[in-house]
């Protein structure tokens, strides 16, 4: 009997992963985007389309981690927790995150594909979701992930939220002249999304007995396969 | 019966990708914005002007079948 | 019949019912004319009149009547009464002065298209106009009708906001600013229903024709343009106001009429903001229809003529005028916005002699770059009233290029160009 990590734990570690680079490589060419940024020698179209293929490829890479995350017999995890939050026996609250921005990238992708049928406004205002389904997923990252001690996901977790961060703040320095509130409002969320992480995380996943906290159903924190998989 | 692609100039935002996209029929103007070329578009770029109207970010541009011209299509609509 | 005609019997004060009824007779019943015996509806009387729009576009009313029928849905009736151009007041005086006769007409189309909803814009500024066409209202015998009972509305001052599209934004959003066509409010405007929008004066003579019909119409006036028209003249005359002309008159006559010119004119500026100069020389025997001024590159637009004296200083005023349009931009268009703030920027500079060697060209390629590249045709005017300064006061221009301001320049402005923006929303 094979009690090792199976080969969908690995796929789902690494989709979820690639999935998250993906998306954040989508939003922030999406933020340079819309703030003009000057690309010499790349047509714009070009990288509306880089915005668009990376986004297309964060969500077959998102599906992709939701179907083997459940077909991974290690947790019970089923194809209704990754659209319904929050109802699964699994770390439910981390979990569930996942689902809330699986349900938002999802709502953004189906606008984008009718985005001629449903005029620009209507678009746009579903379109910004893309701003809460980021944070959402890297914190689903770090409550769910058992890779979470890892300097390799570490490594690349902080270059995600640095590089949107950066993005963010930049685009709040030099966008929205005549409206302050906005501005002020994307400083102010930067602020608390990275305050809120390192206040969280050393006393949170990267603290002691955090699988047992995050709602790791009991069965599975003494389970012989589960060496190695968390702390 | 011609094809016309045509820009809302409220909706337009100056993004400049229709140009990009369809320079035998756009050019952007000292500001941006874009200069469209009246003469209809023939059966080889009309994927490409369908494309152009799709990607464009606001949603500026359509693409209008004329039946015939006549003096009341042109120009008379922005009194 | 001869002039005046809608000025007719035109005093101090507001006409009201009972003395409009005497003055121009009783509306026939149901707006029905009867020539040679038998009953001819008033849209098709309209269409033979030949009766254009008032308010600057000149449009064919029954062209607009037609569309609004074949459109789907039940329509709505709009008395455009804003006046955005400052240097007219026809509509306005009209309104306060002679309501019954722009509200004979509303009604008149309205029972014609089978329309229930009447709406009255007016300027916010108006003021005592309000009033008056509030009394006006309630004074008519429809003011006992349960249904259909005009509804005032009060559009933000401006020199787009009276635009039809802008009107109907304001009625169906709070935001008077031009919307783009297609769709023409003929066929989706005021709650997306059909609307029939007219200036109040084109009213005044719907509600004339419904009286006296369009043969009567048509005695004044050449073939291709009949009737009569109101003209706001102002300006360096003796008595500057509002004026029937008969279309095709001479211009001197008007001018004669206005008891004449108080002082050595320089120019003429036909058709307001968005109009074109005709040099003084030469202007006196010009025919006042399309006809005469067409070939001049000019028009009367919504009737308003200014007489810009010798002792005003053509630059400071255009100069003026050319940034106030420029600031009266909705702000919706990119070619618009910068194309007229350009304009305005560099004529400031030319007149103080600070422009460049390339402030002409400049402002010429800018002036066609904005040519129907907006929603509506304000950049268009205010170009062609550019363009049509520079070439009447090339002189002028040249000298204050090079020399910079003149004694004239500080004189007391004869073009309006007044201090509140407008409040779009």
């Amino acid at each position: 009997m094979n009690v090792g990590p199976s080969l969908y734990w690995y796929l789902t570690r690494a989709s979820g992963t690639v999935a998250l680079v993906l998306l954040t490589a989508s939003v922030v060419i999406g933020i340079a985007a819309i703030a003009r940024l000057r690309t010499p020698g790349v047509p714009r179209f070009v990288v509306d389309g880089i915005h668009r293929t990376a986004s297309l490829l964060a969500v077959v890479f998102l599906v992709l981690h939701i179907v083997t995350s459940v077909l991974d017999s290690f947790a019970s995890i089923s194809l209704v927790d990754a659209v319904i939050p929050f109802v699964g026996s699994y770390r439910p609250l981390w979990l569930g995150l996942g689902a809330v921005a699986f349900d938002l990238l999802l709502a953004v992708a189906l606008t984008s594909i009718i985005r001629d049928r449903l005029g620009h406004a209507t678009w746009r205002g579903v379109h910004w979701l893309a701003y809460a389904a980021w944070p959402v997923a890297v914190v689903h990252g770090l409550g769910t992930g058992s890779d979470v001690h890892q300097r390799w996901l570490q490594a690349i977790t902080v270059a995600c939220i640095l590089v949107v961060l950066a993005a963010v703040v930049g685009r709040a320095m030099i966008g929205w002249p005549d409206n302050l509130r906005v501005r002020v409002g994307a400083l102010a969320m930067s602020a608390v999304f990275a305050g809120g992480l390192v206040l969280w995380l050393p006393g949170g996943p990267l603290g002691r007995g955090w699988a047992r906290r995050a709602g790791t159903p009991p069965s599975l924190l003494s389970h012989p396969s589960s060496a190695g998989r968390h702390l | 019966m011609s094809l016309r692609i045509e820009v809302d100039p409220i909706k337009c935002e100056a993004h400049g990708q229709c140009a990009e996209l369809l320079p035998e029929r756009i050019t952007l103007d000292e500001w941006g914005y874009p200069l469209i070329d009246d003469a209809p578009i023939p059966a080889s770029l009309a994927g490409l002007a369908r494309r152009t109207v799709r990607a464009c970010p606001t949603l500026a541009l359509r693409l209008r079948h004329v039946l015939h011209e006549s003096a009341a299509d042109v120009g008379s609509e922005r009194l | 019949m001869s002039l005046p005609r809608v000025l007719l019997g035109a005093g101090a004060g507001t006409m009201d019912h009972a003395t409009h009824r005497r003055v121009h007779g009783e509306l026939p019943p149901a707006a029905r004319r009867s020539r040679n015996g038998r009953p001819v509806p008033l849209l098709a009387e309209l269409s033979h009149a030949g009766l254009r729009g008032r308010g600057g576009g000149a449009f064919p009313l029954a062209a607009k009547l037609e569309a609004v029928q074949r459109a789907n849905g039940r329509p709505v009736v709009v008395i455009n009464g804003t006046e955005g151009e400052p240097m007219s007041v026809k509509d306005r005086m009209l309104l306060e002065a002679l309501p019954h006769l722009v509200l004979d007409g509303a009604y008149c189309l309205a029972d014609a298209l089978g329309a229930q909803d009447i709406v009255i814009a007016l300027d916010q500024s108006m003021g005592e106009g309000h009033a008056a066409v509030r009394r006006a209202v309630r004074e008519r015998p429809e003011a006992g009708r349960r249904t259909g009972q005009p509804r005032i509305i009060s559009v933000p001052t401006g020199y787009v906001t009276g635009h039809e599209t802008a009107i109907v934004n304001f009625v169906n959003r709070g935001i008077a600013r031009p919307m783009t066509q297609p769709p023409r409010i003929s066929d989706r405007g005021i709650g997306r229903r059909p609307t029939l929008m007219s200036n109040a004066e084109t009213l005044a003579h719907v509600a004339l024709i419904a009286r006296h019909g369009a043969e009567w119409f048509r005695t004044l006036g050449p073939p291709d343009e009949p009737g009569s028209a109101l003209v706001t003249l102002s300006g360096g005359v003796r008595a500057p106001g509002v004026y029937e002309i008969e279309y095709g008159s001479r211009f001197d006559a008007l001018v004669r009429a206005a008891g004449g010119l108080s002082e050595p004119v320089r120019a003429f500026l036909f058709g307001g903001y968005a109009g074109t100069w005709i040099d003084a020389a030469g202007a006196a025997p010009v025919k006042l229809a399309r006809g005469g001024l067409s070939p001049l590159g000019a028009s009367l637009g919504a009737g308003v003529i200014v007489a810009l004296p010798r002792s005003a200083c053509p630059v400071a005023e255009v100069t003026r005028v050319a940034g106030w349009m420029s600031d009266q931009s909705a702000s919706q268009c990119g070619p618009c916005v910068n194309g007229l703030a350009s304009i305005a920027d560099t004529l400031a500079d030319l007149a103080e002699g600070r422009g460049g060697r390339d402030a002409f060209t400049d402002i010429l390629r800018w002036s066609d770059l904005v040519i129907g590249r907006g929603a509506c045709a304000h950049p268009d005017g205010a170009a062609a009233f550019v363009t049509s300064a520079l070439r009447v006061f090339s002189t002028e221009f040249d000298d204050h290029a090079l020399n910079g301001p003149c004694d004239a320049c500080a004189r007391r402005p004869v073009l309006i160009t007044p201090r509140q923006r407008s409040v779009v929303a």
